[in-house]
């Protein structure tokens, strides 16, 4: 029945009338709708950051960037980030391999406990360390006994970072590696190629976009994260805080141009990742093609 | 690791040629026990520890039942929002063209790349008493900073781009026959849409509320500013775990969170009887 209709009129098919489209009033309406709603709930958030920040000009913009509390916790906040990427970088990448190459028993229990952090609540993925080596714990006498200070210190916020952004490279990676399959893997070894060279000149060019994609939304959240580090920092000013928990306290000081100061500068990462996000997409939609949509 | 028994009938991995299997996975294992699951496993060991009688008594605790009825309140009412609004801008981007339609599809993600702190401080300048949208709720006696509605705002903005790039794949998938076969049959657009597409999208719309809930739930740095945390009216859960974390009340801040886990599993474990139901009847 459908077939006939499209075949007897297919100019229809590709316009689209009255039938398969709303009337001109509806569609106004909707995009209205539309419109009103991502402008209240996207576009004022994102403008009253920069607005504030340079509410008094840029002079008091610049001072309060320079402030050397503000310093350290962008240098921390690149830190832990340096070494928390890379981590699940590896981790993504070792894990896709194994999912997508291989066939093995309980393989979709594995991919199910890998996205497993999307759904603790922060605050949790926090207080699990906490629990893990505070001085009620197990572990905590013996850390003590050690002077292995891992609580309320920089390795505390690199393990709740790595926690949080445990899932995103790797689930950029399984769906795209599993689409590939394993054919060209295959011809290289034939033509005499070895595991690692397999790996370096085969695999990870046909990845790379794809892991670039999901590097960057790791990297996004490990800058970005609040509740995890929070309940892990110990907020101490100018040696434990990261760029978020900043913002924080400069918030509740009553300083709103310090705090949409080092606010916009995170903003501002945000907005290059989706730039960059989008181009990837626009670009390499295609050798990425398998992580849209999730 | 990749040691299979001797049966032929059973084997844990198929046969390939491609090495690094066993490296890989037993990486791979190795850092999720580590990072993951033995410290997951620490609490529930630390909750279950608690004993009976301990655990219950901090379970219906007041503070602690409000503050699980906020979290899991507001999540539903944001979720629903999203649901309704997400789902028509996903059709808007979908099926219309405008100009700018990319930058309007790239702005969706924002909240996934906007750190949750800066959101909270946005929103709250936003809708306080003198802010942009807060002075014009104001004369309508619609207070939205520091009460629960707050809350709802802020996860609204957390939630919208889980519904909208669940159903957006969806609807670019619909078959436009399927449509004008409806329209042949006669029925209106409004039929069409309620009648044979709006099933068609209900798996996907009922996942999409399913994620933007779970993250609503769990949500802390972009409600924590807005909500003005009074207690019993507008504390979240996850709030109130780090208040007995600062009070050094260690048990209490693992029974809620341990609470906190059951109560989003359970829900998402029904969502998904949902979605499999859905499934067959529409899928």
């Amino acid at each position: 029945m459908a077939e006939q209709v499209t075949s007897s009129n297919p100019g229809r098919y590709a316009t689209g009338s009255a039938a398969t489209a709303e009337r001109l009033i509806t569609r106004i309406i909707l995009m209205g709708v539309a419109f009103a709603f991502l402008a209240i709930f996207l576009v004022m958030p994102l403008v009253i950051v920069f607005t504030e920040a340079f509410s008094r000009g840029l002079a008091p913009f610049l001072e309060n960037i320079a402030d050397p509390d503000t310093l350290s916790a962008i240098r921390l906040t690149l830190i832990v980030a340096a070494i928390s990427v890379p981590l699940n970088l590896v981790f993504g990448v070792a894990a896709a391999w194994a999912i997508a190459k291989f066939e093995f028993k309980g393989k979709a229990f594995l991919i199910t406990l890998i996205d497993l952090p999307f759904s603790v609540s922060p605050v949790i993925s926090g207080l699990v360390y906490v629990l893990l080596f505070g001085s009620t714990s197990l572990l905590g006498p013996w850390l003590k006994m050690h002077g292995i200070v891992i609580l309320f210190a920089v390795p505390g916020i690199v393990l709740a970072t790595v926690f949080v952004t445990f899932p995103f490279v790797a689930r950029e990676l399984i769906p795209l590696m599993q689409e590939q399959g394993t054919g060209d893997e295959e011809a290289a070894l034939s033509l005499g190629a070895n595991g690692w060279q397999t790996f370096w000149f085969v695999t990870l060019p046909n990845i790379k976009w794809g892991l670039l994609y999901g590097v960057l939304l790791c990297n996004a959240r490990a800058m970005g994260e609040f509740g995890a580090v929070s309940v892990v920092s110990g907020h101490i000013r100018g040696v434990t805080n990261t760029m978020p928990l900043h913002v924080e306290i400069l918030y509740n000081e009553y300083n709103a141009v310090g705090a949409f100061a080092v606010a916009s500068l995170l903003a501002g990462l945000a907005l290059v990742t989706l730039v960059l996000k989008t181009l990837l997409e626009m670009r390499y939609g295609a050798e990425i093609a398998a992580t849209r949509g999730h | 690791m990749s040691t299979t028994p001797a049966q032929a009938g059973w084997r844990f991995k198929a046969p390939s040629v491609i090495p690094g299997f066993g490296l890989t996975l037993g990486f791979s294992l190795a850092y999720l026990t580590l990072i993951i699951l033995i410290p997951l496993a620490g609490l529930l060991w630390r909750s279950a520890s608690l004993g009976w009688a301990d655990f219950w008594a901090i379970a219906t605790d007041e503070r602690t039942v409000k503050a699980l009825e906020v979290s899991f309140g507001t999540a539903i009412v944001a979720a629903l929002v999203n649901v309704v609004f997400g789902t028509i801008v996903a059709w808007i981007l979908v099926r219309y063209r405008f100009p700018g339609r990319r930058i309007v599809d790239a702005m969706v993600d924002l909240p996934f790349a906007l750190p949750t702190a800066v959101a909270g401080i946005a929103l709250t300048t936003l809708y306080a008493p003198n802010g942009w949208i807060g002075q014009l709720l104001m004369p309508l006696g619609i207070k939205v900073a520091y009460t629960p509605l707050g809350i709802v705002i802020a996860l609204i903005f957390i939630g919208l781009p889980f519904v909208v790039r669940t159903v957006q794949p969806i609807i670019e998938e619909i078959d436009k026959e399927v449509e004008e076969a409806a329209a042949t049959l006669g029925a209106n657009r409004w039929q069409t849409i309620s009648r044979v597409l709006l099933p068609g999208l209900a798996p996907a719309i009922v996942t999409g509320f399913a994620l933007a809930f779970a993250r609503g739930v769990g949500e802390y740095g972009s409600v924590i500013f807005i909500a003005g945390n009074l207690p019993y009216v507008s504390e979240i859960a996850p709030l109130l775990i780090v208040i007995r974390l600062e009070e050094y009340d260690y048990a209490a801040a693992t029974a809620i969170a341990s609470i906190m886990l059951g109560l989003s599993f359970a829900m998402l474990l029904v969502i998904n009887l949902i979605q499999s139901w859905s499934r067959k009847r529409y899928g």
